[in-house]
């Protein structure tokens, strides 16, 4: 897999705005940055009110899903480009939510809208309408999800990657510095696990880093790039980005997101925590 | 449900189910030629330069991070090719404020 099959860039985008079968899909968390501007063309999915069960927790099924998509007006053999805020944090969760559900050709827009934006690229408020469609999902493909009892047994055994920010790595913040400090659960992180926050795996424009760079930080951080991975964060979409960058851009084969991440694993009894740095 | 990672909308008001005087608050507004610049970029660096957070400016050119007690660099980007650095300190407690003209 080469990088311009999950990668594209703002220039190849502007140029195939309008080419039938490509589906440009705008993913944030604030939705009203949609409707503030967005790529003329694109679709918005809400990455909550959208994409996760309104009751359990975990992700709409397949049958949601394939009304979300037919809805949306996305067709199974659409090439589809996802693109959003937050240096493309939710654009590449929804990224890994298409191939979980098994979807052919999705790419990533590099920078996502961060990048469109510093570059001062034609935004408009034009809300499209696509005629529905009837889209088929495939069952979840489970080998890119990790659950609670295999981040358990991913300790010592596999790479288990931490990408949230090196304070909440060692416990001293629950969440990310821009949100309020209000959750409840314990702190710190899973043993064994190396700290590498996603950022790392980003420029400061939100462009991907290029593959000698990620290899480089991975292995300088102590990650065998030959053994299985696991990704968390602390609900699983800022390790969607770095699951992108390991299995979609250096092409390793068994990568698995764990997306119960930190709100789950902090909160399960019993379970070994490490706090401070990484041993 | 989960609340997500992403920033919260940056507006002048701080929300009401924040309690300051268990916050250490960094926050700023950015302008060009007096008026409030939105679509801008802050970025929060901790004191070794690693990457913390990031939050995009609303119409009000409104930024803010919660952090921990400490020294930060908060680097603005902006189209145009704009990227500046500030280093501020957090408390507690108290509002850091940062006037970043560009």
């Amino acid at each position: 897999m080469s990088r311009s099959d999950v990668l594209v860039d703002a220039a190849f985008v502007e140029a195939h705005l309008d080419d039938p079968g490509l589906v440009l899909v705008e993913v944030d968390e604030d939705v009203s940055a949609y409707d503030k501007g967005h790529i003329r063309g694109a679709v918005k999915i809400d990455w909550k009110s959208e994409l996760q069960d309104p009751v359990r927790r975990d992700f709409v099924d397949k049958t949601g899903f394939e009304q979300l998509l037919s809805g949306k007006g996305i067709a199974n053999d659409d090439l589809v480009i996802l693109y959003g805020g937050n240096n493309n944090w939710f654009a590449a969760y929804a990224y890994w939510y298409f191939k979980l559900y098994g979807h052919g050709n999705v790419k990533l827009l590099d920078g996502g809208r961060k990048k469109w934006e510093l570059d001062s690229r034609e935004l408009v408020v034009d809300v499209p309408s696509r005629p529905s469609t009837d889209y088929k999902a495939q069952d979840q493909d489970l080998s890119i999800r990790a659950f609670r009892d295999e981040a358990v047994e991913a300790i010592g055994t596999k790479n288990l990657i931490d990408v949230r920010s090196p304070d909440e790595f060692s416990g001293k913040l629950l969440a990310p510095a821009h949100l309020p400090q209000e959750q409840a659960q314990r702190a710190g992180h899973i043993p064994t696990a190396r700290s590498i926050p996603w950022s790392k795996a980003a420029n400061d424009d939100g462009t991907f880093k290029s593959d000698d760079e990620l290899r480089q930080i991975y292995a300088d951080a102590g990650v065998d790039l030959n053994k299985a991975t696991v990704a968390y964060c602390r609900i699983g979409e800022r390790s969607s980005h770095t699951w992108f960058a390991l299995r979609e851009l250096l092409g390793l084969s068994d990568v698995k997101n764990y997306d119960g991440s930190w709100t789950e694993y902090g909160s399960l009894v019993g379970v070994p925590i490490e706090l401070g740095e990484a041993k | 449900m989960t609340q997500g990672c992403a920033a919260p909308a940056q507006t002048a008001r701080i929300p009401a189910t924040v309690d300051l005087a268990n916050e250490a608050v960094i926050q700023g507004t950015v302008t060009r030629d007096g008026d409030p610049v939105s679509s801008a970029y802050a970025r929060l660096l901790d004191s070794t330069g690693e990457f913390t957070g990031e939050v995009v400016t609303g119409d009000e050119g409104i930024f803010r991070f919660f952090a921990a007690p400490g020294d930060w660099t908060v680097r603005v980007l902006a189209a145009g090719g704009v990227s500046v650095d500030f280093t501020i300190t957090a408390a507690i407690g108290e509002v850091a404020a940062l006037e970043v003209a560009i």
